[in-house]
């Protein structure tokens, strides 16, 4: 399983990286590998050129804004996992974190190629999917950013520019009082999920429910924001969880294939949403009845 | 009856081989690098059925680094096929497509380059013209005339169709007070090793020998080479010193080292072929049992079942391989260790345009005993008794020893409640029961997984006569040579490749044993095929008993000159002196020292008895115990010795997500006097891990269109670290009374009843609600929408 | 062709090498280290794991050109070198004395899976065990007696003030 003939180069820029990429057609990024690399050795990807962005300072960056935390394409997911700034204003994906793949995938692994690489099932990706993170991409010259809950199509599809690099993916800061929840499951733990979800409650100052956001990822061709905006009006009981779930997955055509069927999958990504709704809820309501 | 202690054996003592590995320094097939080494990549099909019109390699000619490419007809006309074990001389095989392709992944050519890469490069640009032909996948549907055969010259897909009636079978269901019938099936999975098959051939045409490296765990793996290329038996050296990274049956290599061999006398350069994984899965030695089985079992109404019929069909694949004879050894414990009066057992081995089985861990016994788990908790099922307690109605009792079944095999010991009541105490079998329905009050689903079997062990081709009267072979092997060099110190020899069972010290120590020495000063090396003794590999969980045997008998001799040589010395009769720690002792309390012996039979041959020859060295070739006879009516004694084992477990899940967690994992384990603990260990645990796997997760699944859809482990699940639990071995001991120290095999143990207890388990836990899975893999998703359907 | 200069238990290696070898083979086959094995060339068994700047990664998930400038250890980085070969290091040792092993091959990325793991958590639970191993895949041993090496030899290493190997070989030995 060795992989086709391909160039390599590792500029030290972004806007290197960008004129590579708009020379050839067939050039890829290459971020952490974990991804790429196995589909190069099974000559799944067949690109002419790689471009290691691994040495471009700029894509390493963790950064807080007011409102958001940007972290860079580069950021390792072991370094995600383990970072201050993520644990306290992206409780969310603190958690996502410790199911991504294993610890020597999550050493190398990046947050960005996670979001690029959009397997259905990637944690990284349905979080961001959930929050309606910004992700941003240069382009030659321009810089696009796409909103996360409409930037994946489909199984490994995405809106992204061909000629893009990924620069930057920024994520909504949660509120100070926020409840999260997490949930997948696999036939091993850390395998590809047969279904997973994500969840989180935003309170504001005065303790109402500002924000409720919920995603499934795994169950259909691409990790989703699910609407269940309709709970805002609700005290989040466990009977009005449950209809707004079912309700909101009922459309999703979900996967049948080797290692589940499609019923599975829309009965499980119901049940994990539910449970990642519980979570998030009784977490913020710990301390009084639920 | 008490348990002898040994100075030596049963005791802890660190595997000798672990020191090399955890270095990173063993040494296996890839790791070898020969001057001038050329790489092979084989190019694999598509169609599961086709007729090869053409193929055109020169554009892979072409490329620089191609040095050549092999095609299946260039192969048939220079070289036998495959030996077959069975009589289906239509049946042929080719380490190439010849004519047609006959699954999908077949290998149809195999370009040799300067690299592996360059290689497979060179695949892409080869053209292979072929018309895709009607295909079959499925057992049954192979069985029916109007299928389409997989080798038209055979005329069908049946290779092997034979019944066997053994005792009284339908007087037994006439008499008794109820049958029941059912179905189960295996799914096809296998023990896949980490490593690949890999294999080096180099010609010398000036020594006019083949080398060999390979990875390789097979029995008379140099003499079919030979067959194959047409050289001389002594013309092939095989390497035994390649250790393998894993094996468990399956790593036969013969198609490989064919092909390579072939190649390398073309070339004149030595040349490999490293499987990757891709390959492995879809073409290599990879895939095992395929098996349904339909059973019916007549029993009273008390539990005591009488008499069992079962039809096991098998779906060999498109080459016949090892997988008709999977369904033959399992005939030497066909009614486990129960006491079944008679057994009527019709065994089918068909092809399919699927990849062909080769053997796998137990050689057919895992999926038997699965089936015949499945059948004593039917019938406790049915007569609403505890399935524990049928269990033991139905087991031979200690006193039964030694017991024929009906198909002609005696199992020479056990006691097989004394295990079980050890299981149950250790376990705390009121209060797993009482876990069990505190879940079941938590809403989970829980169940309690029991099953008791046996392992054959000592390896024994009987079945082979017995399915092809053709056959005439009833020697089954071992050798071991052992030397005391001249400075006193011991080497021995053995004549076999290993994949991890710990041979070198398991012969160590039995040497240390018998001739009272520290078995870490012993070297044990592995020679070549050449400077070998004939031996049969470590096959049918054989070198405890076999390499063990032969050690023990060398190493008596031995002791016999060291006896001899100082009974000579003393001027004293040999039977009154005293063997102690390699000294011997006169009554009088003279001492004549090992090193005293070394020095007059290496250095003062006038000092030595008449009639003796100087040196200090013995040899022993060992035949099977009990193996001396051909089948007669169908009946024949398989293997020499039964190890038992006893499993016990709870497992749970979530009803709707459906994944089974084992909670508590309690085996016990019976292999006579134990070797070596840890290795013994370590092997019930691994093949407790081979069987989750293959209750839970592994399956070589394959689409409608005739496509492996598990190509590579992202899709081909095995156990990691998070689904093995841990597991509580409980250890008993019935020595063997054919072997010296009474050691019975353990190479196969924890793996031939994991499959079922797990499904046993599962099965008990859905039960109330009506659901049964009669198919392994049980996967969550099954689990669950299984549930589902009955909840709604 | 690109140049690539990497250091590899402490020696600096430099080669000319196509951008497509992987970092695994180009150790097994450049560098002659054979004790990092491939067992399936895709990311899943481990049996590839070498240590990146202490932690562990999948060799067959890099490539050569991605290392350039970075330093590695392999198993033979691990136990004694040159003057002090056949010295094992104590999580080499346990695995020894547990029988963690049987066929060998995923027990270099076991060993060093275990390396990386007691230099971040000396006193791990079986738990953390299992998770730190639960990306390398045996198929001999069932894990049991591996998990049990690795318990043993952070109880040895705890006792002792010593590190893991008896040469880092990420200090000078060249």
């Amino acid at each position: 399983m060795k992989p086709i003939p391909f160039d390599y180069q590792r500029p030290a820029t972004l806007d290197e990286a960008c004129r590579l990429l708009a020379a050839d057609s067939n050039a890829r990024i290459l971020a952490g590998g974990q991804s790429l690399v196995p589909m190069l050795s099974m000559r799944l990807a067949r690109p002419s050129l790689l471009i290691d962005i691994a040495h471009i300072p700029e894509l390493t960056r963790l950064d807080e804004t007011d409102s958001q935390i940007e972290i860079g394409a580069m950021v390792r997911q072991a370094v995600a996992l383990k970072d201050p700034l993520i644990g306290q204003h992206i409780p969310l994906l603190a958690k996502a974190l410790e199911y991504v793949g294993h610890p020597p995938t999550r050493a190398r692994g990046t947050i960005g190629g996670s979001i690029a690489h959009a397997d259905p099932s990637a944690e990284i990706a349905l979080v961001a999917a959930t929050l309606g993170a910004e992700i941003s991409y240069r382009d030659g010259d321009d810089d696009v950013v796409f909103s996360a809950d409409a930037f994946f199509i489909g199984p490994m599809l995405t809106l992204a520019p061909p000629t893009g690099c990924l620069v930057k993916v920024a994520f909504p800061k949660a509120s100070a009082k926020v409840g999260v929840g997490f949930h997948e499951v696999a036939p091993r733990r850390s395998d590809y999920a047969l279904a997973s979800a994500a969840a989180q409650i935003n309170l504001g100052a005065d303790g109402t429910v500002t924000a409720i956001h919920l995603g499934v990822g795994s169950i259909g061709d691409f990790p989703e924001r699910l609407d269940v905006d309709s709970l805002l009006s609700t005290d989040l009981n466990d009977a009005a969880l449950s209809a707004a779930v079912t309700d909101a997955i009922a459309m999703i055509d979900t996967v049948d294939d080797l290692h589940a069927s499609a019923s599975y999958r829309k009965r499980v990504g119901t049940a994990l949403a539910i449970r990642a709704l519980r979570d998030a809820r009784n977490s913020l309501y710990k301390d009084s009845a639920a | 009856m008490a348990e002898k202690t040994y100075k030596f054996l049963s005791q802890p003592r660190r595997p000798v081989e672990d020191r090399r590995f955890v270095a990173g320094r063993g040494h296996y097939v890839a790791d070898l690098e020969r001057p001038g080494m050329l790489h092979i990549a084989p190019l694999a099909s598509y169609y599961p059925a086709a007729i090869i019109n053409n193929i055109d390699v020169s554009p892979a000619l072409a490329m620089p680094g191609v040095i050549d490419v092999v095609t299946g007809s260039e192969l048939a006309a220079a070289i036998q096929p495959l030996m077959n074990g069975l009589d289906t001389p239509a049946v042929r095989r080719f380490p190439l497509a010849v004519d047609r392709v006959r699954y999908a992944g077949e290998w149809v050519c195999a370009v040799i380059a300067e690299s592996r890469a360059i290689a497979e490069d060179a695949l892409e640009t080869i053209i292979v013209d072929v018309t895709p032909q009607p295909f079959v996948l499925d057992a049954e549907e192979a069985l029916l005339p109007t299928s389409p055969p997989v080798h038209p010259d055979h005329g069908s897909n049946v290779l092997l169709d034979k019944k066997f009636v053994w005792g009284t079978v339908d007087e037994d269901f006439a008499a008794a007070d109820h049958s029941l019938s059912f179905s189960v099936t295996w799914g096809r999975n296998a023990t896949v090793p980490i490593e690949t098959f890999g294999v080096i051939a180099e010609w010398n045409g000036w020594d006019q020998i083949l080398d060999i490296w390979a990875s390789v765990q097979m029995p008379k793996y140099s003499d079919q080479i030979a067959r194959c290329l047409g050289l001389a038996g002594n013309a092939v050296r095989v390497h035994y010193d390649v250790d393998v990274g894993g094996s468990y049956g399956v790593k036969r290599g013969i198609k490989h080292a064919t092909l390579v061999g072939y190649i390398a006398r073309k070339l004149g350069r030595p040349v490999r072929l490293i499987e990757d994984r891709l390959e492995n899965m879809r073409a290599g030695d990879a895939h095992g049992p395929e098996r349904k089985f339909d059973v019916t079992v007549a029993f009273d109404e008390d539990g005591t079942i009488k008499s069992m019929k079962m039809r096991a069909l098998d779906n060999a694949g498109a080459y016949a391989g090892r997988a008709p004879f999977q369904l033959g050894k399992p005939i030497g414990a066909i009614v486990g260790p129960y006491q079944i009066n008679s057994v009527a057992y019709h065994a089918i081995s068909v092809t399919s345009n699927k990849t062909t089985q080769e053997a796998v861990r137990g050689f057919g016994q895992a999926p038997t005993n699965y089936a015949l788990e499945t059948a004593l908790d039917r019938v406790a099922t049915y007569l609403k008794k505890d399935r524990l307690a049928v269990r033991q109605h139905n087991l031979i009792r200690a006193d039964q020893f030694p017991y024929l079944i009906p198909s002609g095999s005696t199992y020479d010991s056990g006691d097989y409640h004394t295990v079980i009541d050890k299981v149950l105490a250790e376990a705390d079998y009121s209060a797993l029961l009482a876990e069990r329905d505190r879940l079941r009050e938590e809403g989970m689903m829980a169940g309690i997984g029991i099953a008791a079997c046996l392992e054959p062990s000592g390896g024994n081709s009987s079945f082979e006569p017995l399915l092809n009267e053709a056959n005439r072979t009833s020697t089954w092997m071992e050798s071991c040579q052992v030397n005391i060099d001249a400075l006193g110190m011991v080497i021995a020899r053995i004549h076999t490749t290993s994949s991890g069972q710990g041979h070198e010290t398991l012969v160590s120590t039995i040497l240390g044993e018998v001739l009272e020495i520290e078995p870490s000063d012993i070297r044990v090396t592995r020679p070549n095929s050449l400077e070998s003794l004939p031996g049969n590999s470590p096959v049918g969980s054989r070198m405890a008993i076999m390499l063990g045997g032969a050690a023990a008998r060398a190493g008596e001799k031995l002791k016999t000159k060291l006896i001899a040589i100082a009974a000579h010395a003393l001027g004293v009769a040999a039977d009154t002196l005293v063997y102690q720690g390699g000294d011997v002792v006169a009554p009088d309390g003279r001492r004549h020292s090992w090193q005293d012996a070394v020095e007059l039979a290496h250095r003062q041959f006038h000092n030595l008895p008449d009639g003796m020859d100087p040196g200090l060295a013995a040899f022993d070739i060992m035949q099977v115990p009990t193996g001396d006879a051909l089948p007669v009516g169908g009946k024949v004694q398989m293997y020499p010795c039964y190890s038992f084992e006893f499993h016990l477990v709870l497992v749970a899940f979530d009803p709707v997500i459906g994944r089974p967690e084992i909670r508590s994992y309690t085996v016990g384990h019976d292999c006579g006097t134990v070797i070596n603990p840890a290795i013994v260990s370590g092997m019930t645990y691994g093949g407790i891990a081979h069987g989750i796997g293959a209750a839970l997760l592994e399956e070589f699944a394959y689409d409608a269109n005739g496509q492996l859809m598990t190509q590579s482990f992202l899709d081909y699940l095995m156990p990691s670290s998070h689904e093995v639990p841990a597991i509580k071995i409980v250890k008993h001991c019935t020595p063997s009374p054919h072997t010296v120290f009474g050691q019975k095999g353990s190479g196969e143990s924890g793996y031939l009843g994991a499959p079922a207890a797990i499904s046993g388990a599962i099965n008990d836990a859905v039960a109330a609600l009506g659901v049964s899975f009669e198919k392994l893999p049980i996967r969550m998703s099954a689990i669950s929408d299984a549930i589902a359907e009955k909840t709604l | 062709m690109k140049d690539v200069s990497i250091v590899i238990n402490g020696t600096v290696k430099k080669a000319r090498v196509e951008p497509r070898l992987t970092l695994l083979d180009f150790l097994r086959d450049h560098v002659g280290l054979k004790g990092t094995h491939a067992g399936c060339e895709h990311g899943v068994c481990g049996a590839c794991t070498i240590l990146l700047d202490g932690v562990a990664v999948r060799s067959c998930l890099m490539l050569a050109v991605q290392a350039d400038g970075q330093e590695m250890v392999t198993i033979e980085g691990v136990g004694g070198q040159f003057d002090r070969a056949g010295e094992l290091g104590v999580i080499q040792d346990a695995f020894c004395e547990a029988h963690g092993l049987q066929c060998g091959y995923c027990t270099p990325g076991m060993v060093l899976a275990a390396e990386a793991l007691l230099a971040e958590n000396p006193n791990p639970t079986e738990d953390d065990v299992r998770e730190a191993i639960s990306g390398n895949i045996c198929r001999c041993t069932g894990y049991v007696q591996i998990v049990e090496a690795i318990m043993l030899a952070a109880q040895r290493l705890g006792s002792r003030n010593e590190a893991p190997s008896p040469s880092p070989s990420l200090s000078s030995a060249s």
